[in-house]
């Protein structure tokens, strides 16, 4: 990297900045990481400019212009680069706004399982005991359920809304965090600087957030990001089955849905939301493998 | 070894009662079983009496152990749909599951476990990339997209194998292979870092110094001590096959448990969702306990816990 570093900058930020590109620096030098990286970018930004990038309304009915094949033009000469479906909606159009929910409910879904799953193996490491013992039973009974069943048969019962998806995907995957961080106490709290500040009389909370926390946080970032290839697939299934973000909003599941259902008539509407939702998948994967890899390599998640 | 033995049958036992409530507690979600299992046009009465009669203006754990006492017995109620008992619906089709979910863990192990040796012993050589990267292909893919491409292959444009049902031989190649491949993928990637782990070892250096030749060091001093994690996976992957199948057993219109489940969601007949749930759960918890076992086995160490 030869990026300059302002002097000014320099004095307060400087043993926190120079890290943080150290980092970047090495991450982006597995060329893997950096594909992963770029791809993420690229399927973010898309699907925050998706009103100003997108050829087409995606909801947009012209039934006259129905199952035109990638590259076909309407009569006002403008081109379906991938194609229309059975309504006559432009698939294109309708690909990058299905980057919207996916991206969506993965983000927020790892953010409440995050957290719930960091609570979980903070108070379960530092405490052990009986806190741990229930912890980790209710872990067990948690990964004794087919994921998939488990949250088909709850959004069966409450009814499919983007919340609702939110709420039974972060709320049923916590398990995964609370595993590595929990492992991560059990040897931080050992460590001589958490003794010492037990020593000097720390209380338990400040000991958790301010010395345990920070050093857990690692093995914590590879699990959610990895973790976030896992939540799109799954809501994508979940729309794929019908049980997801409601129509008319573009998803990628419900849009294969659809493409099944055409599947000897037009092979277009089912193939590019697959390959959208495996180009995203791999680039996430890819991106939180780097990221595993850099941090720490002999993390097993 | 028996105390160790009691306490994961005893453990097993806790995460079934935990199941069990969690199984029953689906129909509470909304507040009010009887709104859930009634249909939406059902009169104020009907809902009424239906309460009464099936005991949902009892106190909450009264119901709970009515249930628990039911399951246990292997009585979930009538499907609403079908009309017959829901745990014999779902028993019906737990061969058809298995029997897809088998293939496609037999089909994982026969393709990963070579492929995750012969990229770890052949590193960085042609062979590993390719294994790397279909891996990771695999593990990125999602299951009803690459059901459906094989259905658009194979069955639409070369009219080669049949995309749904089941009975011959052929009904089971896509379905398999399917569900099979994430199970694949992760047992291949889990096998080479495991393996590249024990090949590292000084025990293997030792083998290598003392003349053992490059098979016998390979399948016999480093396979055994990699086989560990990879039979804990074996177990955890059981549960993904077993959820995948409700994906996959709809795409190719399989009649497992997997498909009934979710014609069950469909049509709100909640006690075969119910029994299903229960039942996959149930399987799988027991898998893992004979895995566990099977580990007592592997790595004497174990027992000593």
């Amino acid at each position: 990297m030869s990026a300059v570093v302002p002097a000014v900058a320099a004095t307060d930020l400087a043993p926190l900045r120079p890290q943080w590109l150290v980092f970047l620096a090495r991450l982006t030098r597995r060329r893997t990481a950096l594909f992963g990286l770029v791809v993420m970018a690229i399927v973010i930004l898309t699907s925050l400019a998706a009103p100003w990038i997108s050829p087409f309304d995606p909801i947009e009915q012209d039934v006259t212009q129905r199952l035109k094949a990638p590259g076909e033009r309407d009569p006002a000469g403008r081109l379906h680069p991938l194609g229309t479906d059975h309504l006559g909606r432009d698939l294109l159009a309708r690909v990058i706004y299905g980057a919207q929910p996916a991206l969506l409910v993965g983000f927020a879904a790892v953010v409440i399982s995050g957290v719930l799953g960091m609570a979980a193996g903070l108070l379960g490491g530092y405490f052990g005991g009986w806190i741990d013992d229930v912890l980790m039973r209710l872990a067990d009974i948690q990964l004794a359920f087919p994921f998939i069943l488990l949250a088909i048969a709850v959004i069966g019962v409450l009814g499919a809304s983007l919340q609702t998806i939110i709420i039974v995907i972060g709320v049923s995957s916590w398990v995964v965090y609370a595993r590595v961080v929990r492992a991560a106490v059990f040897s931080l709290r050992e460590r001589e600087f958490v003794q010492a500040a037990q020593a000097l009389g720390s209380r338990d909370v400040r000991v958790v957030l301010r010395h345990i926390l920070p050093n857990a946080l690692t093995p914590w970032l590879v699990v959610a990001t990895l973790d976030m290839a896992r939540v799109i697939v799954i809501e994508s299934a979940l729309s794929f089955l019908g049980l997801g973000v409601q129509p008319p909003t573009p998803t990628w599941g419900g849009m294969l849905a659809d493409g099944r259902v055409y599947i000897s008539t037009a092979w277009w509407l089912a193939t590019f939301p697959g390959l959208a939702i495996l180009v995203t998948v791999l680039g996430i994967n890819l991106f939180g493998d780097g990221l595993r890899d850099t941090l720490d390599p002999r993390l097993k998640v | 070894m028996k105390v160790y033995l009691a306490r994961r049958v005893l453990q097993s036992l806790l995460v079934l009662l935990g199941v069990s409530f969690v199984v029953f507690g689906i129909l509470f979600l909304t507040g009010d079983p009887a709104l859930v299992l009634m249909p939406p046009d059902a009169t104020l009465e009907d809902i009424e009496t239906f309460r009464r009669v099936n005991g949902f203006d009892r106190p909450f754990f009264v119901q709970y152990g009515r249930f628990l006492y039911g399951a246990l017995r292997g009585d979930f109620g009538q499907s609403i749909r079908h009309g017959e008992p829901a745990f014999d619906l779902v028993m019906e089709r737990m061969p058809a599951t298995f029997e897809l979910s088998g293939a496609a863990l037999l089909i994982a192990l026969c393709l990963a476990i070579p492929a995750g040796i012969l990229s770890a012993v052949r590193r960085n050589t042609i062979v590993d990339y390719i294994s790397t990267v279909v891996a990771l292909l695999g593990q990125s893919m999602p299951t009803f997209w690459l059901g459906i491409m094989l259905i658009l292959l194979f069955s639409v444009q070369w009219n080669f194998l049949p995309s749904s049902g089941r009975g011959e031989w052929q009904h089971m190649v896509l379905p398999a292979v399917t569900l099979g491949l994430f199970t694949t993928a992760r047992i291949t990637r889990l096998t080479r870092s495991g393996m590249l782990e024990v090949l590292n070892q000084d025990y293997i250096r030792t083998a290598r110094a003392k003349g053992v030749a490059n098979p016998p060091v390979v399948w016999k001093h480093a396979l055994k001590n990699a086989a560990i994690p990879i039979v804990t996976i074996v177990g955890i992957e059981l549960g993904t096959l077993l959820g995948g199948s409700v994906i996959t057993e709809t795409i190719f219109a399989w009649p497992g448990v997997g498909r009934l489940s979710v014609q069950a969601i469909y049509n709100r007949d909640y006690p075969v969702v119910q029994a299903a749930v229960f039942t996959l759960s149930a399987t799988f918890v027991l898998v893992n306990l004979f895995v566990d076992l099977l580990y007592t086995y592997l790595d004497p160490r174990i027992r000593l816990r």
